[in-house]
């Protein structure tokens, strides 16, 4: 257990010393492992803040439900009932009465209305339901359709539907970016460990003489890989970081200017390890396969 | 303790390194492999120390049979033996103490002990004043003198070397030898392949002469 230990030990260290000893060479794979992890990283961040907007957008997930014009006060009354029962969210009464002072208030309205004989404008509930995902909205939409009274029930669910349908195809689309830059970080790390067993032929070869074992020989180098992916990995996080601190400001701005607040969140520190973990974990692979090729030659 | 028996070594193409050769080699015994160049002598310790397969015949070292040996025994195999090469195998990118360290890590040792372990076998082929120094700032004796160091620190009850002198001159060779006669004198079993007729009158090992491969 000590000497496994001490061997592991040993390996690590010594891939910290190779990836010290040759600062210009790490410097570029780590910016090549980087940047190759920030775009899907970004990509990331970026849908996340986008299904936080959607989800906050106000008025984006109402419901409206318009009663009969002929529904009297106890109808009302029943339906308010049953939303209590059905416990979906907050909802608020319109009567028609305020509606109908509210559309005199718009402008160019005041006489349409005043002409009128009478209100047109029926009861309503605005109902804001706390489960949003489309499709138990459309369910809900459907329940409350059916209920005595109501003569309509409107869901802005194209809408939702869009924007949902939107953020599907930003995750497929992300997830194949991350795909093909996963298969460039374990090219890069296959090309460096490669060299690096190239370099270090000469130790092999006396360590396999005098008595190594396979995983003596390979361990360092996959130490190495693992190290190298997981400091790209955190690099690509620092780089994310830096431009969403850059963006922060216009976002600020134009969110203001559609008289919203909206504020970028950046990632945070579950996420900065499980990129650095991705990094590592394809940088051990890269390794792996690169030190399973070149050894062959050895034998 | 190295039991041959019929022992032999064809390359690819059909040449025939070493033919049927028999021997036996027991413990504490100090003996050298000669014969003239391209006799087979170089074979003969790669096939004891493993780094050749034998094509037929056997050859049990400490009641193992290395012909029959499955390959991840064969690092632990090796492990017995101290290797000793005329080109020494030095790693020149590291320290002379580094170089010794080597076959301790490979054992697992912890780091101190080994630190300690690679020091006494440095003293011991005279080489401890220089254990910071690089190999290539070291004479031709000196650096075959820390491949025997190398060789001894992980204490192999087999010393196994091919034409340890090769490259050296007198003065540096009785040195050498006079080494590998300290280490056969406590007891390790000492194998050197050489064609110095010299020496084998001063020390009177028994002596494997081989001929064109086959042991005479």
């Amino acid at each position: 257990m000590n000497a496994w230990l001490a061997q592991h030990g040993a390996a690590m260290a010594s891939a910290f010393r190779r990836l010290w000893s040759t600062p210009l060479n790490s410097l570029l794979s780590l910016l090549v492992i980087g940047i190759a992890l920030t775009l899907p990283g970004f990509g990331y961040v970026l849908l996340d803040n986008l299904r936080d907007l959607g989800r906050n957008a106000s008025g984006v997930q109402q419901i409206s439900l318009f009663m009969n014009l002929d529904a009297s006060k106890k109808d009302v009354g029943d339906i308010e009932g049953k939303l209590r029962a059905t416990a979906t969210g907050k909802w608020r009464f319109v009567p028609k009465e305020e509606a109908l002072k509210r559309m005199q208030k718009s402008e160019g309205m005041a006489e349409i209305v005043a002409s009128l004989p009478r209100n047109p404008l029926p009861d309503a509930f605005v109902i804001e339901p706390s489960n949003t995902e489309p499709e138990s909205l459309e369910i809900l939409r459907k329940e409350i359709s059916g209920w005595p009274k109501v003569a309509h029930v409107q869901l802005d669910s194209a809408w939702v539907k869009r924007f949902d349908a939107f953020l599907k195809l930003g995750k497929l689309a992300l997830w194949m970016l991350a795909g093909i830059f996963a298969a460039g970080l374990v090219a890069v790390t296959f090309n460096t460990i490669r060299l690096q067993v190239m370099a270090q032929a000469a130790e092999i070869e006396v360590a396999r003489m005098i008595g190594a074992t396979d995983s003596f020989i390979r361990r360092p180098f996959y130490y190495f890989g693992a190290l190298q992916g997981a400091l790209g990995g955190l690099l690509a996080a620092g780089l994310v970081l830096g431009a969403l601190r850059l963006l922060a400001g216009p976002v600020g701005d134009l969110a203001s200017l559609y008289g919203g607040s909206f504020s970028l969140h950046a990632p945070g520190p579950l996420e900065i390890a499980a990129l650095a973990s991705a990094g590592a974990v394809l940088g051990w692979l890269g390794a792996q396969l690169s030190v399973s090729l070149s050894l062959r030659k050895f034998d | 303790m190295i039991v041959a028996s019929n022992l032999t070594k064809r390359y690819p193409g059909g040449y025939e390194a070493v033919k049927e050769a028999s021997f036996e080699i027991s413990a504490g015994q100090m003996v050298f492999i000669t014969g003239h160049s391209g006799a087979g002598k170089t074979t003969l310790v790669k096939l004891l120390a493993t780094i050749e397969r034998p094509t037929s015949g056997s050859l049990v070292v400490n009641g193992q049979n290395l012909a029959a040996l499955r390959r991840s025994a064969i690092p632990y195999v090796r492990r017995n033996f101290g290797l000793v090469f005329q080109d020494q195998k030095l790693l020149f990118d590291r320290s002379a103490l580094d170089n010794v360290l080597l076959p301790l890590q490979i054992a697992g040792l912890p780091r101190r002990n080994a630190i300690r372990r690679a020091q006494a076998a440095l003293d011991k082929v005279g080489l401890l004043a220089r254990e910071k120094a690089r190999p290539i700032a070291l004479s031709g004796g000196e650096q075959q003198r820390l491949a025997i160091a190398r060789a001894v620190v992980n204490r192999p009850t087999i010393l196994l070397a091919d034409e340890p002198t090769g490259n050296l001159d007198s003065e540096s060779a009785t040195e050498i030898l006079e080494i590998f006669a300290d280490f056969h004198r406590v007891g390790v079993t000492v194998v050197v392949a050489t064609h110095d007729q010299n020496f084998i009158e001063r020390y009177r090992p028994t002596v494997l002469r081989l001929d064109h491969g086959r042991l005479l």
